[in-house]
This record gives C-alpha cells, sequence and structure tokens, in this order.
C-alpha cells in the first residue's frame, strides 16, 4: 500500500494506492492522522482509484476517521471507487453516510 | 459427492500471510469459469475469515492456520481452522457490528455470509474456531 497526502482548498487530500488489509491498517491510519492533525483541516476526500483490494479493515479506519471528522463538524468525501469496492461500501452502510463523487474536483465542488 | 481437486496450505498467524491467504484461494477458484466479481468476493470472504484468527482467534499469541481448499464438481469450499481462544458466542459474534473496538467495524462475519453461499461457523473455547465456506458453480452464471 502506497499513500500520498495533500491539501488543497482547505481539505486533505488521501489518494491510495494497492491493497488496504489488517497487514497496513495501522499504517494507514497513522498517516492520515498525522497529517490531519498537522494540518489542522476539518475534511477529508479520500481518492480510492487505485485500491485493488478493501476489506472490513480498511473500511474500519475510514469509518474511524469518519467519526473522528464529523464529531469535529468536518466532511468525508470519497472520489474513483472502484466497483468492487462500491460494493463493500454499500454492504457496511457506509455509502449511507459518505457521498462518492466521479472525481477529486467534483468532490471539492461540493464543498 | 467426491473431490476433484484439493490443496491444503498452512500459515503461521501473521497479518503478511492474510493476503497469500487471499490470492491463493482467488488462484485456486480460478480452475473454474467464476468470474472476476466471484473471485473479488471469494478474497474478501477469506481475507475476514483469516482477519479473524490472527486478530482474535490468536491475538498478540502466534499459532497455525489451517486452510484447506475443496474443489467439488457443483461448489468450492474453504475450511479456515484455528487452534486459538475460539468464540464463547457464535451467533452473538456473527452479529453486525459485534466488534467492540471503534476502528473495526463488526462485520467480518456479514461479508463471509454475503459473499459465499454457504457459512458454518464452529468453536469451542481456548479450542479453536472452524470457519467453513461453500461458493457454489453455477454454469449459467459463469458467462
Amino acid at each position: 500500500m502506497n499513500i500520498t497526502t495533500f491539501l488543497k482548498r482547505g481539505v486533505l487530500i488521501v489518494r491510495v494506492e494497492g491493497e488496504l488489509d489488517m497487514h497496513v491498517t495501522d499504517k494507514f491510519r497513522q498517516v492520515i492522522d498525522n497529517a490531519l492533525e498537522t494540518s489542522g483541516v476539518k475534511h477529508i476526500l479520500f481518492n480510492l482509484e487505485a485500491v485493488t483490494f478493501i476489506d472490513s479493515s480498511g473500511l474500519g479506519v475510514i469509518l474511524g476517521r469518519y467519526k473522528k471528522i464529523n464529531a469535529a463538524g468536518g466532511k468525508v468525501l470519497v472520489a474513483h471507487i472502484q466497483p468492487h469496492v462500491v460494493q463493500i461500501f454499500e454492504l457496511s452502510g457506509l455509502l449511507k453516510i459518505i457521498k462518492i463523487y466521479n472525481s477529486e474536483a467534483d468532490a471539492l465542488e461540493s464543498l | 459427492m467426491a473431490i476433484k481437486n484439493t490443496i491444503t496450505i498452512y500459515l503461521q498467524s501473521l497479518s503478511e500471510n492474510v493476503a497469500i491467504a487471499r490470492v491463493t484461494t482467488a488462484a485456486f477458484a480460478a480452475q473454474i469459469d467464476f468470474t472476476i466479481n466471484d473471485l473479488e468476493e471469494i478474497k474478501v470472504a477469506v481475507s475476514e475469515a483469516v482477519s479473524n484468527v490472527v486478530i482474535h482467534g490468536y491475538g498478540e499469541e502466534q499459532g497455525e492456520i489451517k486452510l484447506i481448499m475443496n474443489l467439488y464438481e457443483d461448489k468450492l469450499e474453504y475450511i479456515i481452522i484455528d487452534y486459538g481462544k475460539g468464540i464463547a458466542d457464535v451467533p452473538l459474534a456473527r452479529q453486525p457490528s459485534y466488534s467492540s473496538d471503534p476502528e473495526r467495524m463488526g462485520l467480518g462475519f456479514v461479508f463471509m455470509e454475503s459473499f459465499m453461499d454457504e457459512l458454518e461457523v464452529t468453536s469451542e473455547v481456548n479450542r479453536g474456531t472452524t470457519v467453513r465456506m461453500v461458493k457454489n458453480i453455477v454454469p449459467s452464471a459463469a458467462h
């Protein structure tokens, strides 16, 4: 797994690449939480275009970030989600609380 | 019904082996004319089962995971066996959002159940847990 984080228009953008399972959840969580802390931004946008696999461990990290950010009045957005990942999001109920966008630009536009 | 093909592998309960387990099970499934989506579903189900063993079955300890893959005429069967802590209340553990950790979704068994056609969980405290999952082979659904 590779994660790139950067700031754009006051939003933390997280681009994830590879497989998101329990082996990488600690690193996934730490990178995001560090970036949130150092930047102090309210909103987060996950670009999941290059995610080849995700299970409930990976989803758990996204849910955990949602709880944290939502409690602080921020928003969690997701862009470029792959079909097999959408299915998992749907089944987990995450689609009810997190909005999916076609592109990073569309997601940023919604804020 | 007779087994057409079978492979058994043993894994150490390490998080890096979760990926190896799911890739192996998908490779075993690839001898059937499954769709990409079916293979993805098998990968998620196996990933959840093996993750459960690493996280809950053995926890801080190390142990052995036995993964049996059986191919029958009409179905694929995966059996994941551990000799760890076991589950005291299996029906409760199988419920959604059972996990007490806010970072975990408690959806492992829900995913296994949704993505496979059969799921059987047998467990004994301090003896271990056996998860048996079946994916049916539906010829008409292959294409």
